[in-house]
């Protein structure tokens, strides 16, 4: 069903929370940027498999996750499945979708920004720290609903969000030029 | 030079229409139209001498352009005729332009060269070492530097190693990318003073660039230093400048700038800014991070906050000016009104504009203070206000003057460029041949990117847009056929780059002899808690960069 799932690595059974490894795991940090390798991660919340009921396996998996609908800046949806406690720029990157995350979910640039389509699900959302707001005044494409994907972690009551990256580069990338069909 | 041991080429490259969908060589289709290409027959002048020939094409030579195309094709592959892109500079730009370039054109080959054997410009020496979270994209661009159609080569001085000609020779895509390296100046009396240094050359000392190595700013014979400007390298220069020493030692700041602040008697710092605190050109996040520096005292004056008709009208539709506002108004209300003994002091000064620097009595040729004019907004247009002198004139005394009002970039032979704007002329990225002259006339295969393209400003997430424009541009004159004619022919690229340097006798270091310069660093670092200790000579780069 999952991609992420079959990896078998976002269920944490145990109470005591847990550490992802980095999303990238091909790079090797340097060891300036360690400090903050976990900072990013910080927000997960452990949830118990048990709290998902007795249901069938199908059933706790569908519960351990939110669905979330990214539209990319060509307009596309990409509908996938975010394990609790993770964040929308996480996910993102795991299901190949293109969100920049230059300084890696920890607050220092607005490159995972992101609209929230629905005013019901930006309210659902904590207000966004200071921090976050700093980085928001430089994030391209502002709107009043937009958030940083790093700063966004799924929770149940987000089941069904949608969220837009930002077309700051469709129009120029078109510039009126159609290419002339074959 | 490329293409040039085949006189044909050139007529079957204007008779063949060769579309090119993003993807370059591989999806190639050639077409047999030969009214296409019309148009832009009379675009190319040095092509222009073989149109008269058309007519008489026959049969024969037909074959013959089939010939050569099937031949185009067997070598057309990845391997033998990519598109060949050099980017030159490693920075944001750069690095953003590479990325993009490799993934919308699948088996182009990218070079990025720098004149620095160290990679990743102004994230090393720009950024500040108490930033190391900005500094994370270094990751994303190492990643860049790795891929197996990506080479870096650093130690190569566009204007020396190689010129733009050779680069436009070996490569069918040049990138600029080199950025600003040189500063704005203010053109007042006084400006060449001892004790006046521009921030980047501070900056570029604090953070181990090799050529600011032996700035050596004198931070022991004043107590006060002005800062003129109040954008973000203003503030982050004031940061260091005020920060307790004991939170820089564990950042990768250089070590010899380290002691220099141990010792520095430098107390009082003064933000000099022509305009009011709605104009700051600061963001959010450096000016709350200067407000929160430990036991500093903060001065504003509280009348320079009150915003007139013409502030709220530029205020409304701008988040940041209103926010910036905002966090001064809570600094200058939560202040106390006289700074305790020995506290380090920060005084934000608006509306002076700097007039002439004063010379020292007691040491000739070295500066004393600022002589700055008072100055008032004039609106000039919509949401617009600049600053005018208002004839009134006082004196800031200092020791030290820090000029933070603006890099500026850096022209090469052969490069069009706006001495004007300091940038160079260019429509999304193409380089427009006369600035003055007709705009549509751009430079076949040279682009730009970064601050040399739109001016010194923005931020590392600015360029990710930059080179998105630039690499568009360069897809849609692959797509146009406006760089067809080259692009087309096989050109050397990194093998006719490497042969051009061996036989100048310059050696290129790769990515590969930066990992040995940072694991050097790293190493040096970790014996005095720091994420790295900078190799801060060219000596020493060059000798870690050549260890086995």
């Amino acid at each position: 069903m999952l991609k992420e799932l079959s990896k078998g690595r976002y269920l944490s059974t145990s109470g005591t929370g847990y550490k992802r490894q980095h999303w990238r795991p091909l790079l090797t940090l340097p060891s300036e940027t360690k400090a903050f390798q976990g900072s990013a991660f910080q927000k997960y919340r452990h949830f118990s498999t048990a709290d998902a009921g007795d249901t069938c396996d199908e059933g706790s998996e569908r519960n351990d996750t939110i669905s979330v609908t990214f539209v990319d800046k060509y307009g596309e949806d990409q509908l996938i499945q975010v394990p609790i406690g993770m964040s929308l720029l996480e996910a993102a990157h795991e299901n190949d979708i293109e969100l920049e995350g230059a300084c890696e979910g920890s607050l220092a640039c607005s490159t995972c920004h992101v609209i929230v389509m629905d005013m019901d699900y930006y309210n659902k959302l904590e207000d966004p720290t200071d921090e976050e707001n700093d980085m928001l005044d430089l994030a391209f494409g502002l709107t009043e609903s937009s958030r940083l994907g790093c700063q966004i972690v799924a929770k149940p009551e987000l089941d069904g969000i949608r969220v837009a990256i930002p077309a700051a580069t469709r129009n120029f990338a078109v510039d009126g030029f159609v290419p002339k069909p074959h | 030079m490329a293409g040039g041991g085949n006189p044909v080429t050139p007529i079957w490259d204007r008779l063949l229409h060769v579309c090119f969908h993003g993807d370059y060589e591989e999806n190639a289709c050639f077409h047999g139209d030969y009214e296409e290409e019309k148009e832009e027959e009379e675009e190319e002048e040095e092509e222009r001498g073989t149109l008269d020939l058309s007519p008489l094409l026959n049969k024969a030579m037909m074959l013959q352009a089939r010939s050569w195309l099937s031949r185009a094709r067997s070598f057309s592959t990845v391997s033998n005729n990519p598109l060949r892109v050099c980017v030159v500079g490693s920075g944001p730009a750069g690095f953003y332009t590479a990325e993009k370039t490799l993934k919308a054109h699948q088996g182009a080959e990218v070079d990025i060269i720098d004149r620095l054997p160290t990679p990743f410009g102004l994230v090393r020496s720009g950024v500040a070492p108490d930033h190391p979270e900005t500094k994370i994209v270094i990751n994303q661009f190492s990643r860049v530097a790795q891929h197996e159609r990506c080479s870096f080569f650093g130690n190569v001085t566009l204007g020396s190693s190689i010129s733009l000609s050779d680069l436009r020779e070996l490569y069918h895509v040049v990138v600029l990318a080199y950025g600003s390296e040189s500063d704005r100046a203010l053109g007042i009396p006084g400006e060449d003073l001892m004790g006046i240094h521009s921030a980047r050359e501070f900056v570029w000392w604090y953070n181990g660039h090799p050529d600011c190595r032996n700035l050596d700013p004198d931070l022991k014979s004043t107590d006060t230093a002005v800062i003129l400007g109040q954008g973000n390298v203003a503030l982050d220069v004031a940061r260091i400048l005020l920060r307790p020493t004991s939170e820089l030692a564990t950042t990768d700041i250089s070590s010899h700038v380290l002691t220099a602040l141990e010792e520095s008697s430098i107390r009082k710092v003064y933000l000099v800014g022509r305009r009011g605190p709605v104009q700051a050109a600061c963001t959010t996040k450096e000016l709350r991070e200067v407000l929160g520096i430990k036991n500093l005292y903060v001065h504003i004056k509280e009348a320079d906050l009150v915003k007139t008709p013409a502030d709220e009208e530029e205020m409304k539709n701008n988040r940041i000016q209103r926010r910036v506002h905002e966090l001064l108004s809570k600094a200058a209300a939560s202040g106390s009104s006289q700074p305790n003994s020995g506290q380090r002091e920060l005084h934000f000064v608006f509306f002076r504009k700097p007039d002439s620097f004063l010379e020292s009595d007691e040491r000739s040729g070295h500066v004393s203070g600022v002589h700055v004019e008072k100055t008032f907004l004039k609106g000039v247009g919509p949401g617009k206000q600049i600053a005018v002198g208002t004839g009134e004139f006082e004196d800031l005394d200092c020791g030290m003057v820090l000029k933070s009002i603006g890099y500026k970039s850096v022209p090469v032979n052969g490069l069009p460029f706006d001495h004007n704007k300091g940038v160079v002329p260019n429509i999304r990225g193409r380089v427009v041949t006369d600035p003055l002259g007709d705009p549509t006339q751009v430079e076949i295969g040279l682009y730009v990117c970064g601050w040399l393209k739109r001016g010194p400003t923005g931020i590392i997430a600015t360029n990710l847009y930059c080179a998105e424009e630039t690499v568009a541009s360069i897809s849609e004159d692959l797509e146009r056929g406006v760089l067809k004619s080259r692009s087309s022919l096989p050109k050397p690229g990194r093998e006719g780059l490497l042969q051009l340097l061996n036989d100048r006798n310059v050696r290129p270091l790769t990515f590969n002899a930066w990992e040995k310069i940072d694991s050097e660093e790293k190493s040096l670092g970790s014996l005095r808690n720091k994420p790295r200790e900078k190799l801060t000579t060219w000596e020493d780069l060059l000798k870690a960069a050549a260890m086995k």
